[in-house]
């Protein structure tokens, strides 16, 4: 069908607009949501001062971090010390575009629920995402500052040795659905509901497992989270940024999680379709229907955000040794394990 | 539209090139060269070859010159002193690259009507169809190159290994 160039433009800028819109508010509350929880955990109440329990917190914390003075230390390397946080924010902000938020709807020839519908978006997601170190590493390169220097060292390595375990828990899953298209990926989990999703259905419980252990190190979070140690490195990497450019890795870091969430969702648990399959009957009118795949794709991206955040109040954190002896010795060898298996399996289902 | 973008890529591909013989500060020239894998990977997207460019993105921005900026951080090299450069280098090089840029041009040009092209998303490969060429077809050119780089691997630990005494 041919599309009008006009409303295809139009169209696009919208549909990146609401997505960056809604994402950068995510990051938000997630942040919110992740001090409150963490509170809770540690038996304390979290945030609850500004506005109704604490709901405006996003905003106080925004606005200061906007009005703060933003301090450039003498002794950087300017240009790249300026450049690292922006990289850092549009990688995070870019792996979002390919994406797939809902069902297959087209409004005059424009998919609605995707920035872009790519062919090789698995590819394309890891791609961005392997970019992305170098937000981290170049920011602690050139702050001049020893803590950061050893902090952007560990996240470089940290990343290049789980991002192996990372893109081989994914072959599982690629080699069940046969195509790199997000798309493809969650319709061939749609079919019975909860049975069909690959980590039940698809027996991609180990591919699953690697992931999300792979994810936590890539994205910097506890139990990963060595880069930014504080009780070793004051604050790693972004030690000396102050105002808007840390918060931009503070948003690249949260926009990361997020995008792990949606991509462990897509994967794994059968994306926007329903854990029940067709064994609700069609309730409400078309809108409640039209509302629905999106209700379970945030839940369950919800669901990975808490798992973060539960991961976070629970365990302690890796010494540098065990992190690089976990990723190469462990997560690898498993993660090959489970590409053989699956591949002997199809095979054998095949046959 | 693919000629506007095949110019832009490839002018940045040219000048990220230019820079990283330049800029005397090692990081800077890692950075060019990213720059450089990056818009090598635009100019494959462009010759319909999606997969080659994901593995370009991944793999060399990505992985190696992550290992590269590693070095140079952990090295923590500074700035180099520019040097004059080989006489054999200005009587030989600058010739030779000029002479190499003409007889491929003459080539391409000469053969142009036979040399087919690809436009962007013409052809959409699938997953399936890209394993069989690279794990049936051209199964012994991949198998040798993976022997290869095992041996890469064994030389490396070999390197590195303690004395034990």
């Amino acid at each position: 069908m041919e599309v009008s160039i006009w409303i295809f433009l139009l169209l696009s800028v919208l549909k990146v607009a609401v997505v960056t819109v809604i994402l950068l508010t995510a990051v938000a509350y997630t942040v919110l949501l992740e001090r409150k929880v963490v509170g809770r955990i540690q038996n304390r109440w979290g945030p609850s001062r500004v506005g109704p329990f604490g709901l405006l917190q996003p905003l106080a914390d925004g606005i200061k971090l906007f009005l703060k003075e933003d301090l450039i230390p003498e002794s950087v390397y300017r240009p790249l010390f300026i450049l690292a946080p922006i990289i850092a924010l549009s990688c995070a902000l870019m792996s979002i575009s390919m994406i797939p938020f809902g069902p297959d709807v087209h409004y005059k020839g424009v998919q609605l629920f995707q920035i872009s519908d790519v062919n090789i978006g698995l590819l394309i997601l890891l791609g961005i995402t392997s970019v992305g170190v170098y937000g981290i590493a170049l920011s602690g390169w050139s702050s001049n500052n020893k803590y950061s220097l050893l902090g952007a060292l560990r996240a470089s390595a940290q990343v290049i040795s789980y991002e192996l375990a990372l893109g081989l828990s994914l072959v599982g899953v690629v080699l069940r659905s046969q195509s790199l298209r997000l798309r493809d990926i969650v319709d061939v989990q749609s079919t019975h509901g909860m049975a069909s999703w690959n980590i039940f259905g698809g027996l991609q419980i180990i591919g699953f497992f690697v992931y999300l252990t792979a994810a936590y190190a890539e994205t910097n979070r506890t139990p990963f989270d060595l880069p930014e140690a504080e009780s070793e490195l004051t604050a790693g990497y972004h030690t000396e940024y102050s105002s808007m450019k840390f918060a931009m890795f503070f948003m690249a870091e949260y926009a990361n999680m997020i995008t792990v969430g949606c991509v462990a969702t897509l994967l794994f648990l059968g994306g926007w379709s329903s854990p029940f399959g067709h064994l609700l009957p069609d309730f409400g009118g078309p809108i409640v229907q039209a509302i629905l795949p999106i209700f379970w794709f945030v839940a369950k991206v919800f669901f990975f955000l808490f798992l973060y955040i539960w991961v976070r109040g629970t365990l302690p954190r890796f010494r540098y040794d065990q992190l690089m002896s976990f990723g190469w010795k462990f997560l690898v060898p498993v993660a090959i394990l489970n590409i053989i298996a699956t591949s002997l399996w199809l095979a054998f289902r095949a046959s | 539209m693919h000629l506007v973008l095949f110019f832009i890529f490839g002018g940045l591909c040219v000048a990220g090139a230019l820079n990283l013989l330049l800029q005397r500060h090692p990081i800077n020239s890692a950075l060019s060269l990213i720059v450089v894998m990056s818009s090598l990977a635009v100019l494959y997207l462009l010759l319909g070859a999606e997969f080659l460019a994901a593995a370009q993105v991944i793999v060399y921005s990505g992985a190696i010159m992550v290992l590269f900026t590693f070095v140079i951080m952990l090295l923590n090299a500074g700035r180099e002193d520019r040097t004059h450069g080989s006489k054999a280098a200005y009587a030989l090089g600058f010739p030779g690259a000029a002479i190499l840029v003409s007889l491929l041009a003459y080539i391409f040009l000469s053969n142009s009507r036979e040399l087919g092209s690809a436009e962007l998303g013409a052809y959409i490969v699938s997953t399936g169809d890209l394993s069989n060429v690279l794990f049936r077809d051209l199964l012994l050119p991949f198998e040798v190159t993976s022997v290869l780089i095992l041996v890469a691997i064994l030389g490396a630990v070999a390197l590195a290994r303690k004395e034990e005494n």
